[in-house]
């Protein structure tokens, strides 16, 4: 069993490499991620399966396009502008993808299969989404947060001066480049200021 | 000895290869129990997860507590679906700690099992005329405009009063005040409960007091939900001004949390914005602060019911690391009112064979390792017992907080597993599931699994679809169990 593991995580590491390789980096997650892979429902290796395709395709005009002028004013309606996001995840791991204009960051990271919880689906009505935008430049870019995301805000966990809701993030060219940390979990995790009996 | 060491070693990702398969049955389907399902799949491969519940629908709070005109805060139950459709994973509704089977029972069927069952029962206020007609706890009603089969004989009388005085100024609190004075036409387009439905409709409940021992700085509410109730078309909201003074010590408080001093500040422009006085037949909404209930009042001419709440004045004194009490005063006044809903906090239950501390309310526990008793003594834990959730933590928190609470809970049980603390049961083959299935068919315990909730899911959209309703819930256990076991 062991032996077949591990036959099948080679398989896949050559299967990446020979897709070019930009995904690569995001698949460094492998080490500890592979066996999770194995068990997810259909749905969710459905959509990741749709990621690779689309990665697939970005790759093809990606090449073609380094032969004219550059990726902005090439392409067909199939090659949506994408920017670039760094996420980087509760234990220092740094992701990087791209993520098309008008996508949520929420929506980047589940269909990058980044572990960005959503339990509202992006309706504004929880705060599991909670990111930490990690540089002051890129924060200032956002837009102000409505008052239902500050309402939301305020519950979230490891609240920094730069939290942002992922599913109120909607890539803009001007985000080229945002680093995005996921919190971690912290002990004091009440919502009403209950602090945790040291033991 | 290699062997045993290499076993170790391959213990996380390959435990498949171990020589049993960990077998965890989960009390409680409520997010506390699927986020802790969710993740003991995900960390532990090979393993098998069945959740009970002793309704036969699941969910726990997110399908009872949750007010209807908040669907979107149910949404993490797609989430939830997805985690009891795996195939290592299965739900059991109409199963019940105690009646259906037992805990030392589980214990033997399983090698893990994590107690996620909440809180089903409310803190007292403890003074007199606590048992009138008239005055329920906020959580039974609750229970009853959602539909759960145990709330739907609560038949609260809406009718024989205009006021209704709510103790309490926490979100659950808010969300009895804004079913009691939203315009029903809005409520008849959610999940609400028809038998409540009907009631609120007959309602000739016009006024709410909204009553808090403490200050406006000290509410436990939080803004959406405070937004969302001043937002009430056409409700008259009322604010003392001089009870939005604040001392110095409000100042600190506020300084150190962003909720509450948002929270502050929106009390603060709703008591200054709008009218002085409501138009006539305009529905009203009373922030009453610095009060606590001193007994509950008897009406002279119906006998048994409530009539009112005498109050203490309060003034606020500090205990210490920035937090301060009510003190009572001395001073009295009455507030009249036909129905009282008391909304100051839920209060888990104990069961038989498992320590439970009476005063907190909980499982007595260090990160979710079930402690031996309450003595206190940090080092004797209940093997193979585990907590999660409100009957680990108190009632308190949001759904989100359970997602850190099961994480903490399941690195203890992932610790334990990788130390050899549970060696002498991991050891062992368990039944599991197939032995907890043949007990249960032997008791002739009618059980639910997913696959029937999708029929009453289904049922109860069906029957919605023709209301213009996202749902139209079934509320009593017989109607659930035909449909349940239904073709």
């Amino acid at each position: 069993m062991l032996t077949s593991r591990l036959s099948r995580v080679g398989f896949r590491i050559v299967n990446e490499l020979s897709r070019g390789g930009y995904r690569c980096m995001s698949r460094t997650r492998f080490r500890q991620g592979h066996c999770g892979q194995c068990q997810r429902s259909p749905v969710e290796l459905l959509s990741e399966t749709r990621a690779f395709f689309q990665g697939a395709i970005f790759q093809k005009h990606h090449y073609f396009s380094t032969l004219g002028s550059n990726n902005t004013s090439g392409g067909g309606d199939e090659q949506k502008e994408t920017i670039s996001v760094t996420f980087v995840s509760k234990d220092g791991e740094e992701i990087p993808i791209r993520v098309p204009i008008g996508t949520s960051m929420l929506e980047a990271a589940h269909q990058n299969d980044i572990e960005l919880e959503g339990a509202c689906e992006g309706s504004l009505a929880c705060s599991t989404c909670h990111v930490i935008v990690m540089d002051m430049e890129h924060y200032n870019k956002l837009e102000e947060p409505s008052d239902e995301e500050n309402d939301m805000l305020d519950l979230a966990f490891g609240l920094t001066e730069t939290s942002r809701l992922g599913c109120q993030i909607i890539a803009r060219p001007e985000l080229d480049g945002i680093r995005l940390a996921i919190p971690a979990a912290t002990r004091n995790f009440a919502v009403d200021g209950y602090v945790a009996k040291p033991h | 000895m290699a062997i045993f060491r290499a076993r170790r070693v391959l213990w996380r990702s390959f435990s498949t290869i171990s020589s049993h398969p960990l077998r965890v049955c989960i009390v409680g389907s409520g997010p506390a129990g699927f986020y802790t399902a969710e993740k003991i799949l995900k960390t532990h491969q090979g393993s098998q997860v069945d959740i009970i519940d002793r309704l036969p629908t699941p969910y726990g709070l997110v399908r009872s507590g949750v007010a209807p005109d908040h669907p979107e805060t149910k949404n993490v139950i797609n989430q939830f679906s997805r985690v009891a459709q795996n195939g290592r994973c299965s739900f059991f509704g109409n199963v019940a700690l105690g009646s259906s089977i037992s805990l030392v029972e589980l214990q033997e069927l399983y090698h893990v099992v994590v107690l996620a069952y909440g809180a089903e029962s409310d803190r007292v206020v403890g003074i007199p005329g606590e048992d009138l007609k008239g005055v329920h706890s906020a959580r039974e009603f609750v229970w009853w405009y959602n539909g759960h089969p145990d709330g739907r004989n609560l038949d609260p009388d809406l009718k024989n009063t205009d006021t209704a005085v709510i103790l309490g100024q926490g979100n659950v609190a808010l969300d009895v005040a804004r079913i009691l004075l939203r315009p029903t036409s809005e409520l008849a387009i959610t999940d609400i409960a028809s038998h409540a439905l009907t009631a609120l409709e007959q309602s000739s409940i016009r006024k709410v007091y909204l009553v808090g021992r403490r200050g406006p700085v000290q509410a436990a509410c939080t803004a959406k939900e405070l937004r969302e109730v001043l937002g009430i078309k056409d409700l008259y909201i009322h604010i003392k001004e001089t009870d939005l003074k604040i001392t110095p010590a409000d100042e600190e408080e506020m300084k150190n949390s962003r909720i509450h001093r948002r929270i502050y500040e929106l009390l603060s422009k709703a008591a200054t914005a709008g009218p002085s006085q409501p138009s006539s037949g305009q529905r009203e909404l009373h922030f009453v602060f610095f009060r606590q209930p001193d007994r509950f009042l008897e009406s002279y001419d119906k006998k048994g019911y409530v009539s009112g709440v005498h109050l203490e004045k309060t003034g606020l004194k500090g205990i210490g690391s920035g937090k301060q009490i009510a003190i009572g005063t001395g001073q009295f006044e009455n507030l009249s009112c036909g129905i009282v809903l008391k909304s100051i906090g839920y209060k888990s239950v104990p069961v038989d064979d498992l320590p439970f501390d009476n005063q907190k309310g909980v499982v007595p526990n260090v990160k979710g390792r079930v402690l031996s008793d309450n003595s206190g003594d940090p080092t004797s834990f209940e093997n193979g017992l585990y907590v999660c959730g409100w009957l680990k933590r108190g009632p308190t928190g949001i759904i989100a907080t359970n997602l850190y609470c099961a994480e903490e809970t399941v690195a203890s049980l992932s610790e334990d597993l990788e130390l050899g603390v549970l060696a002498s049961t991991t050891r062992l083959p368990k039944l599991g599931r197939d032995g907890l299935l043949q007990i249960l068919d032997n008791r002739n315990v009618r059980v639910v699994p997913f696959s029937a909730w999708e029929k009453i899911d289904k049922e109860e959209k069906r029957l919605g679809s023709l209301r213009n309703k996202p749902r139209e819930k079934l509320t009593s256990r017989e109607e659930l169990l035909k449909v349940a076991g239904s073709e």
